[in-house]
């Protein structure tokens, strides 16, 4: 009963959703009449979804077999908390996951979008009706989570053991919340086009919303990569792989988007572009998040494949995006104007920034597609791998990385690269030092490693010196200094924040991947093997059952180059229902660098493989993300994005970071 | 909104026309998207990995040391193993070709799974493995499989195993 009333609701929404669509659009230049019932229709949607979304939940906490979802994915003996990610372990459930938030998004506009002009609001909601419409509709003709069965299962089939992990609580919600933020930016673009109307202001609008989205989006890759190289076992935690790059051609047109964005918000440039860049971002969030589900692709991630539901997505993203892009095509000579400015300037200096966002975007789309299309034209099948990428994305970023710091120390309008260059002086010396401490420390390699360091000092070193320079530190008295610092816009703080984020990340990418060590050996309990300084010692193997599987665990003391040890516990589990092992790797830190032991197979005797990477600084590469997102959340809070309402609390929109851990 | 006038007044040493201002951003657009153009071409006529069957690779002689990924089926009672080294035999239906690999081999490998392997081929005809993938779905079957079978008529997508069985 409960689950057909959530079954209910959800068709309840996609009826309401369908009709604000149809008669937003036709009545928005009457704003003043249709805009209360968009604003309500928006908040009737999230409330009916959130009902439909509480029944599945509901339903497989208290294992109720006689949903088919639940019996596909839930077991009675599952801990609560995978009972409950379980509901967005498959298609149908993750689909009303991503629908969940896209309702949540129309229904934060709807209520905190009061300052908002009406008739962009009116444009705005019912695209976001329509896009609800469209995914409740594919959801429910398509891949509908409420079937029940007849008679009800005695036991559930249970979530593939490489999904209980709590990854599946945090990864999929962060990754959805970034990709499906972006609609909000493509909602205004689409508003944008069909009044004809946009200016500087409309940048502000936006730009929040494009944040917020970037932060999310930020986050989840970080915890889908840091999950992978944790849960796969195979060391690695970029792989270049089609649906990795899913969520990286977003996050790289949300990059350059936030900061076309500030253009647009300051010169009024950039228009064009900005609006191109909104329907971009999220016409390849809706490929990140449906590449996956078309069969067109075989991931890790692939979903269980139905040709027909593969058709209706190529259908629906062909209608949504080529939709969207006719329009523009139509619409933004239109939008014609902004003007022309001294190429060494801020402005110049972001466009450049766009540039190579850019076309490093095009890179990765490139290697993404071109084997799906050249598999359908021609028929062989090819794969682009990691040196595809090194070889186009990462040579397009080198140049973006060396021209970072010379960003904020541009004036508006008007910039002077010699004033910039000597402010930088301390920058450019210490990251040519530490380059070549590197170059020394790692035995004079001709590899881009030592270079590749040296850029990603720079980059943070780069943003330190913008700090100083702006709380003009040496130069006067250090409380004073204090005082200039504390009063500066947090969107100041947050840009070198998030530069110096990205430098962090950048070394932590280039130290793992040039100078990790690895050791593949056979070890019996007793045996000792050592790998650059750290040696292992295999003590014993104890059988370990959990709730729902069984397991060996292995116990080994690490001895580290200090004389210190610890005592580390890789697994080999069992699961029971499923009888599939999975493997659970033991990771353990120095500092920003981890050992990383993973037990293997079982050979004759006690003897077991045993894999055992040093990873130096691989940290570096999650926090350096995580410092990036936080950076965009300071940012949310800048009194700018406040101005213009003095008397409301506007910036309540912006959520507080809870999620960033 | 800068127009020639405002930039002048600005930046009275150099005097910069809007057209010369134009010309340099957009020389400057077109060299990066040119080399970007050359990167990618380069790359993906040198880089790109080529995806054989065990059949055709043995049809296409494919040199000693070429990387490349095969995607078979693990033939029944040829998987060996000696401490970190295994062996086994890759089966299309049509073709083998016997595969060395040293580390520890995916949670869900096992004989008469589908799995995809990255490697060259070595000097005595065996495939050199340098990773093993095998998809987390018990079920997985490499695509290109699938798509051989289905155009041999031997694909059961009610129940791919059997499938998988007949061909073997």
């Amino acid at each position: 009963m409960i689950i057909e009333l959530g079954h209910f609701s959800m068709a309840l929404a996609f009826a309401i959703a369908a009709i604000a669509a149809v008669l937003g659009f036709a009545f928005w230049r009457r704003h003043g009449q249709v805009t209360p019932y968009l604003r309500a229709a928006a908040v009737l949607q999230f409330l009916l979804i959130a009902l439909a979304f509480g029944t599945l939940i509901h339903a497989f906490v208290n294992a109720d077999f006689s949903l088919a979802l639940a019996y596909q994915h839930d077991h009675s003996q599952m801990p609560l908390i995978f009972k409950v990610t379980s509901v967005w372990g498959s298609h149908e459930g993750s689909m009303v996951l991503w629908i969940s938030i896209l309702v949540l998004f129309g229904a934060l506009v709807a209520v905190f979008g009061r300052r908002l002009p009406e008739d962009l609001l009116a444009l705005v909601l019912s695209m976001q009706a329509l896009l609800v419409a469209a995914f409740t509709g594919f959801t429910l003709f398509t891949s509908n989570p409420f079937l029940r069965l007849d008679p009800a299962p005695p036991e559930g089939q249970s979530l593939n053991p490489i999904l209980q992990d709590i990854g599946l609580a945090i990864h999929p919600p962060l990754l959805y919340t970034g990709y499906v933020g972006f609609s909000i930016c493509f909602s205004f673009a689409i508003a944008a086009l069909v009044s004809g109307r946009i200016d500087a202001a409309w940048a502000r609008w936006v730009r929040p919303w494009a944040l917020l989205s970037w932060c999310f989006l930020t986050l989840g890759i970080a915890m889908g990569s840091y999950w992978a190289y944790y849960e796969l076992g195979w060391g690695g935690w970029w792989s270049w792989d089609p649906v990795e790059n899913a969520s990286f051609m977003p996050w790289l047109a949300g990059s350059a988007l936030l900061h076309s964005a500030l253009v647009m918000e300051r010169r009024n440039a950039l228009k064009i572009w900005t609006v191109f860049l909104s329907i971009i971002a999220f016409s390849l969030s809706l490929l990140g998040t449906f590449l996956v589900r078309s069969g067109v692709l075989n991931s890790v991630h692939s979903f269980a494949e139905d040709p027909t539901r593969g058709l209706v997505i190529l259908v629906l993203l062909a209608l949504i995006i080529g939709g969207a892009f006719t329009l523009f095509a139509m619409r933004a000579a239109a939008l014609r104007a902004g003007g022309l400015f001294a190429p060494i300037s801020r402005e110049g200096a972001l466009i450049l920034n766009n540039l190579f966002l850019a076309t490093g975007l095009a890179a990765v789309l490139v290697g993404t597609l071109y084997p799906l299309i050249l598999q359908a034209v021609t028929g062989r099948v090819i794969s682009v791998g990691p040196p595809f990428f090194n070889l186009t994305f990462g040579i397009l970023m080198a140049p973006l990385l060396v021209l970072i710091p010379f960003g904020p120390f541009m004036a508006w309008k008007r910039g002077d690269l010699v004033a910039a260059t000597q402010r930088l002086a301390g920058a450019v010396v210490l990251a040519l030092i530490a380059g070549l401490v590197v170059f020394v420390w790692s035995g004079h390699s001709l590899s881009l490693a030592p270079l590749g360091i040296l850029l990603g000092i720079w980059v943070s070193v780069g943003a330190i010196a913008d700090l100083i320079d702006r709380g003009r530190i040496g130069r006067i008295a250090p409380n004073e200094s204090w005082r200039r610092l504390a009063g500066l816009p947090r969107s100041a703080w947050s840009t070198a924040i998030a530069h110096f984020g990205l430098g962090i990340c950048v070394i932590g990418v280039v130290s793992a991947t040039a100078w990790s060590s690895e050791l593949v050996t056979t070890m019996s309990p007793g045996d000792t093997r050592s790998l650059v300084g750290y040696s292992l010692h295999f003590d014993a193997i104890d059988d370990a059952p959990g709730p729902n599987y069984s397991a060996e665990r292995g116990q080994f003391t690490v001895t580290d180059p200090s004389g210190g040890t610890r005592v580390i516990e890789p697994e080999k589990r069992v699961y029971t229902a499923e009888q599939q092992p999975t493997t659970q790797a033991a990771i353990t830190n120095y500092w920003l660098s981890q050992l990383y032991v993973q037990l293997g197979e079982k050979g004759q005797g006690n003897a077991f493989v045993v894999r055992v990477w040093f990873k130096p600084f691989v940290l570096c590469i999650w926090f350096g993300a995580m410092i990036m997102a936080f950076a965009g959340f300071l940012s949310l809070t800048d009194r700018r994005l406040r101005v213009g309402v003095p008397r409301r609390r506007a910036a309540s929109m912006t959520p507080v970071p809870e999620a960033a851990e | 909104m800068t127009t020639e006038t405002g930039a002048a007044t600005i930046a009275p040493r150099k005097r910069m026309g809007r057209k010369q201002k134009r010309l340099i951003i957009i020389a400057g657009i077109g060299a990066v998207l040119a080399i970007a153009l050359a990167l990618i071409l380069t790359a993906i006529s040198s880089q790109v990995v080529y995806f054989y069957t065990p059949s055709e690779a043995l049809a296409k002689h494919v040199p000693v040391g070429q990387f490349f990924r095969i995607g078979g089926l693990v033939k029944d009672g040829s998987w060996q193993k000696d401490g970190e080294n295994n062996t086994f035999v890759l089966s299309d239906g049509k073709g083998t070709i016997t595969a060395h690999f040293t580390g520890i081999l995916p949670d869900l490998f096992r004989e008469g799974q589908g799995i995809v392997a990255e490697g060259s081929m070595g000097p005595d005809g065996s495939f050199q493995a340098t990773n093993v993938l095998a998809k987390h779905d018990e079920n997985y079957i490499p695509k290109q499989i699938v798509d051989e079978m289905k155009k041999r008529g031997d694909w059961r997508p009610d129940d791919p195993q059997a499938a998988l069985e007949q061909m073997q």
